[in-house]
C-alpha cells in the first residue's frame, strides 16, 4: 500500500493534537515546552507533505517554510529554557498553574 | 420733479447709518474715541460721533426725499428693482432686494425725520455721559436696522432687521446696563417681543412649505388672487399679527414697553415714533393684502387693537412717572393704528403712525426736557412749570393737543380719519375709539396740568430724597450732574433747556400742527394705498368725510381735557374722592390689571418654573441621568464577574484560543459549506 498525502495528513493532525493537549494540559513548563516542539513538527510535516503531493517539483516554498521555522523553534527553545531557568530560580518551581501573577 | 431714484441710491439710505455705525464702533475698538490725556491731541473730537450720526441719517433723509418723490410719480405704485440672489440651499432660495412704494416712502420719512431731531436732541441730553459714543453708534444701528426693515423685499430679509430693531431696542434700553432695574427692562423687553417673534418665524415657515415664495410682492399677489388655501393665509397672518404684538406692544404682549422706559429718553422717544413700535403696524401693513382676504386674521387685529387702545388708555390715567403715561399712551395709540388696520383703513392707519410719530416724538423730548430741569420723572413732584420752561411747556402742550385730537393739529386729521372709517365699516368699534379718545384726553390733561400747571414741588433733591423707583438711576444721574454744573438742585428754580434740546422740539411742534394738512384731500392715503395688489381694493375702506363725527371726537376730547382741569387744575373735585368712590378700579388700574402678577407669578413661577421647568428637571434628572448611571452600573456589576475569567493562566487563554479558532472554523464552514 503506497503511503499518499491523506496518511501524511492525518499522522500530522494527530501529532498537532498531541503537541496541543500537551501545551495546555501539563503542569510542568519543560512538559508544555516539549508540546509546543511537537506542534511545530506537526505542521512541519504538513508543510512538507504538501510540497510533496500539491506543488511541482521545482517549487520549494513548503521547503523554505520548514527550514525557517526550525530555526525559529530551535530560538524558541532557547528563549523558553532560559525563562524556565530564571522561573524556577525566583520562585523554586516550574508548575505552570502557580504562574498566575497576571490574574484580574 | 427728479429723476426716478435708482437701485443704488435706495441702498445708500439703507447703509449710510450702518456705515456711521461701523466707523463709531471701529474707532472705539482702535481706541480713537477715549479723550486724550496729557499732551497727544485728541484724534475724535469730542462729539464726532453725534455729528457723524447725524450727517449719515440726514444724508438718508434728503435721498429718501428723493424716494418719496419718485414714488409720488408713480401714485405710490411699486418702483421695481430686481432681487438679488444671496443663499440658495436645495430648494431654498433667498434673495435680497429692495423695494420702495407708497408705504416704504412715507416709512422712509418718518424714521429719518424723526431720528434726525432725536440725534440732534441728544447732543444736548447725552452730554458728558460716559457712553456717549456707544450711545450713537447703538442709535445709528436702530435707525439702520429700521430702515432696512421698511425696504426689505423678501419676507426673510425683513426678518433679519426685524431682529435687528429688536437686539438694538435691547441694547439701547439697557444703555445704563450698571443699574438692575435697566438690565431687568432690557431683558423684559428682549424676552417678551421674542415670544411673538415665535409666531412670526413659523408664518414664514409655512409660507415657504406651501407657496415656495419668500419674496413679500409675491405674497401678497398669491394671497390677493387667491392662489393660497383660506386656512394657510389665515395662519400666516396670525403668526404674522404674533410678530407684529409683541413689537407694537398690543394686548397681551404689551407689558415690556412702560418697563422700556429704562433707556435714556431721546431713546424712549425715538422707540415709540419712529422705529421699534411702529415695526408691528409696518408689518400688517405691508402684508395688508394677506389679511384684509382673511376674515378671521382682520377680526383678530381689529380686537385686539380695540383692546389694547382701551385698557393702555386707561393704564395712563394713573400712571405717576411722566414716562409711564406716554408709554401707555403709545400702546393706546398703536391699538389705534391696529384698530384701523383692521377695519380695512391702511391709509387712515399710516397716515395716524406719521402725525403720531412727530407728536409722540415731541411729547418723549419734551418729558426728557422736563426731566433735564427738575431732575425726576415722577409728575407728583413737578407743577408750575410753564413759569420757568415756556418753551417746553408751549411745545408739549402742542403735541399733547395733537394728542388728544383737537383742531386742526396732527392728530384731529389722522384719529379722524380713522373714526370716519371704523363708522363705516364697524360701528362697534367706532365707540370703542371715541371711548379711547375721551381717556386719552384726560390723561393728557391730567399730565399737562400736573406738570405745567399749580406750583412748583420741588423736584428731586439730590442728596435727601430718595429716588423715585421707576427711574431712580437716571433721575439721581441728572440731578448729581446739575448739582455739578451748579445750575439747580432740589429746591432751586428749574431752568429751561439748552438750545440744542429746544429746537427739535420746536421743530416737531411745528410739524405736529401742521402735518395733518397733508391728507386733507385724501391724497396721502391714495398713495399708501397706491401698492396694494387691483384685486383687494374693494376690500380697502374707504369712508367720506363726515361732520358730525369730527365734531363728536373733537367734543368728546375737550370734554376728557375739561374733566382733567377740573380734577387737578381747579379741584372741583378732588381725586382722592374719585378715587376712593372707584376704589376696586383704582386697585386694578395701580396694579396694571394685574398682568405683570399673571405673567410673573403664574405663567412664570406657576407653569413654566413649578411645571415645565420641572418636569424637565425631572426629565434631566431620572431619565437623561438613569440611562448613564444605569450604564456605568451595568459596567461595574458586569465587569466584577467577568474580569475572574482572567485568572492568570496561560494554559487557560491557550484553551480559550484554541476553542475560538475552532469556533471560527466552524463558522466559515458552516456559512461556505
Amino acid at each position: 500500500m503506497a503511503i499518499e498525502l491523506e496518511h501524511y495528513l492525518a499522522l500530522g493532525a494527530l501529532l498537532f493534537a498531541i503537541g496541543l493537549y500537551m501545551a495546555l494540559a501539563k503542569r510542568n513548563f519543560v512538559g508544555v515546552l516539549m508540546g509546543i516542539e511537537l506542534m511545530f513538527n506537526a505542521v512541519n510535516l504538513t508543510f512538507i507533505a504538501f510540497s510533496r503531493f500539491v506543488s511541482p517539483a521545482t517549487d520549494v516554498t513548503g521547503h523554505v517554510f520548514v527550514v525557517f521555522v526550525i530555526t525559529v523553534a530551535a530560538a524558541e527553545a532557547a528563549v523558553a529554557l532560559a525563562l524556565a531557568m530564571l522561573v524556577y530560580r525566583n520562585r523554586e518551581t516550574i508548575d505552570v498553574d502557580r504562574m498566575d501573577l497576571l490574574k484580574w | 420733479m427728479l429723476n426716478q431714484i435708482p437701485e443704488g441710491v435706495v441702498w445708500a439710505i439703507l447703509f449710510l447709518p450702518f456705515g456711521s455705525f461701523a466707523v463709531i464702533s471701529l474707532a472705539a475698538l482702535l481706541g480713537l474715541t477715549r479723550p486724550s490725556t496729557g499732551s497727544g491731541r485728541a484724534v475724535w473730537r469730542a462729539r464726532l460721533s453725534g455729528y457723524l450720526t447725524m450727517a449719515a441719517i440726514a444724508a438718508s433723509f434728503l435721498l429718501s426725499l428723493w424716494a418719496l418723490d419718485s414714488v409720488l410719480q408713480e401714485d405710490g405704485a411699486r418702483i421695481g428693482f430686481d432681487a438679488h440672489e444671496w443663499v440658495v440651499v436645495g430648494p431654498l432660495r433667498v434673495d435680497i432686494g429692495v423695494t420702495v412704494d407708497g408705504l416704504a416712502a412715507i416709512m422712509l420719512i418718518v424714521v429719518t425725520s424723526v431720528s434726525l431731531l432725536v440725534q440732534f436732541y441728544s447732543q444736548g441730553y447725552m452730554r458728558g455721559d460716559p457712553g456717549y459714543n456707544r450711545y450713537y453708534a447703538f442709535m445709528s444701528l436702530f435707525t439702520g436696522s429700521m430702515l432696512g426693515l421698511v425696504l426689505a423685499s423678501n419676507i426673510l430679509q425683513l426678518f433679519v432687521f426685524w431682529e435687528l430693531v429688536g437686539l438694538c431696542s435691547y441694547l439701547l434700553i439697557g444703555f445704563w446696563f450698571y443699574r438692575d432695574s435697566a438690565r431687568r427692562a432690557a431683558t423684559k423687553a428682549f424676552v417678551v417681543t421674542r415670544i411673538g417673534d415665535v409666531g412670526f418665524l413659523l408664518a414664514i415657515l409655512l409660507i415657504w412649505t406651501r407657496t415656495d415664495q419668500l419674496d413679500i410682492g409675491q405674497i401678497q399677489h398669491l394671497a390677493a388672487t387667491g392662489m393660497i388655501g383660506s386656512s394657510v393665509i389665515t395662519l400666516f397672518a396670525l403668526g404674522l399679527f404674533a410678530g407684529a404684538a409683541g413689537k407694537s406692544a398690543q394686548f397681551p404682549l404689551h407689558v415690556w414697553l412702560p418697563d422700556a422706559m429704562e433707556g435714556p429718553t431721546p431713546v424712549s422717544a425715538l422707540i415709540h415714533a419712529a422705529t421699534m413700535v411702529v415695526a408691528g403696524v409696518y408689518l400688517v401693513a405691508r402684508f395688508f393684502p394677506v389679511f384684509i382676504v382673511s376674515e378671521e386674521a382682520i377680526n383678530a387685529v381689529v380686537v385686539v387693537g380695540a383692546i389694547t387702545a382701551i385698557m393702555a388708555a386707561s393704564l395712563a390715567i394713573v400712571a405717576t412717572d411722566i414716562k409711564r403715561v406716554m408709554a401707555y399712551s403709545t400702546i393706546s395709540q398703536l391699538g389705534y393704528m391696529m384698530m384701523a388696520l383692521g377695519v380695512g383703513a391702511i391709509g387712515a392707519a399710516i397716515f395716524h403712525l406719521f402725525t403720531h410719530a412727530f407728536f409722540k416724538a415731541l411729547l418723549f423730548l419734551g418729558a426728557g426736557s422736563v426731566n433735564h430741569a427738575t431732575g425726576t420723572f415722577d409728575m407728583r413732584k413737578m407743577g408750575g412749570l410753564a413759569r420757568f420752561m415756556p418753551m417746553t411747556f408751549l411745545t408739549t402742550t402742542v403735541a399733547g393737543l395733537a394728542l388728544v385730537g383737537v383742531f386742526p393739529l396732527a392728530g384731529f386729521w389722522s384719529k379722524d380719519e380713522i373714526l370716519i372709517e371704523a363708522w363705516a365699516e364697524k360701528p362697534l368699534i367706532f365707540w370703542t375709539a371715541l371711548a379711547g379718545v375721551f381717556l386719552t384726553a384726560v390723561y393728557v390733561g391730567r399730565m399737562l396740568f400736573l406738570t405745567f400747571g399749580g406750583e412748583y414741588k420741588g423736584g428731586e433733591a439730590p442728596a435727601t430724597g430718595s429716588p423715585s423707583p421707576d427711574s431712580s438711576g437716571e433721575s439721581a444721574k441728572r440731578t448729581g450732574q446739575a448739582s455739578e454744573q451748579g445750575a439747580e438742585a432740589g429746591q432751586a428754580k428749574p431752568h429751561e433747556s439748552p438750545w440744542v434740546m429746544l429746537l427739535p422740539l420746536v421743530v416737531l411742534a411745528t410739524l405736529a400742527a401742521t402735518v395733518g394738512f397733508v391728507n386733507i384731500t385724501g391724497g396721502m392715503s391714495d398713495i399708501l394705498e397706491g401698492w396694494l395688489p387691483e384685486e383687494t381694493h374693494e376690500l380697502v375702506a374707504a369712508g367720506e368725510f363726515v361732520l358730525w363725527i369730527s365734531v363728536v371726537s373733537v367734543a368728546v376730547g375737550l370734554a376728557g381735557l375739561g374733566l382733567a382741569w377740573a380734577i387737578y387744575s381747579r379741584k372741583v373735585i378732588r381725586a382722592e374722592e374719585v378715587s376712593a368712590a372707584l376704589e376696586p378700579l383704582q386697585v386694578l388700574l395701580d396694579r396694571k390689571y394685574y398682568l405683570d402678577e399673571l405673567y410673573e407669578t403664574v405663567i412664570l413661577k406657576g407653569v413654566i418654573m413649578r411645571g415645565a421647568a420641572a418636569a424637565l428637571h425631572a426629565w434631566d434628572r431620572y431619565v437623561i441621568d438613569g440611562v448613564v448611571n444605569g450604564l456605568a452600573s451595568l459596567m461595574r456589576l458586569s465587569s466584577e464577574k467577568f474580569r475572574l475569567a482572567q485568572a492568570g493562566q496561560a494554559q487557560i487563554y491557550g484553551a480559550a484560543i484554541f476553542i475560538g479558532v475552532v469556533a471560527m472554523i466552524a463558522g466559515v464552514l458552516i456559512a461556505n459549506p
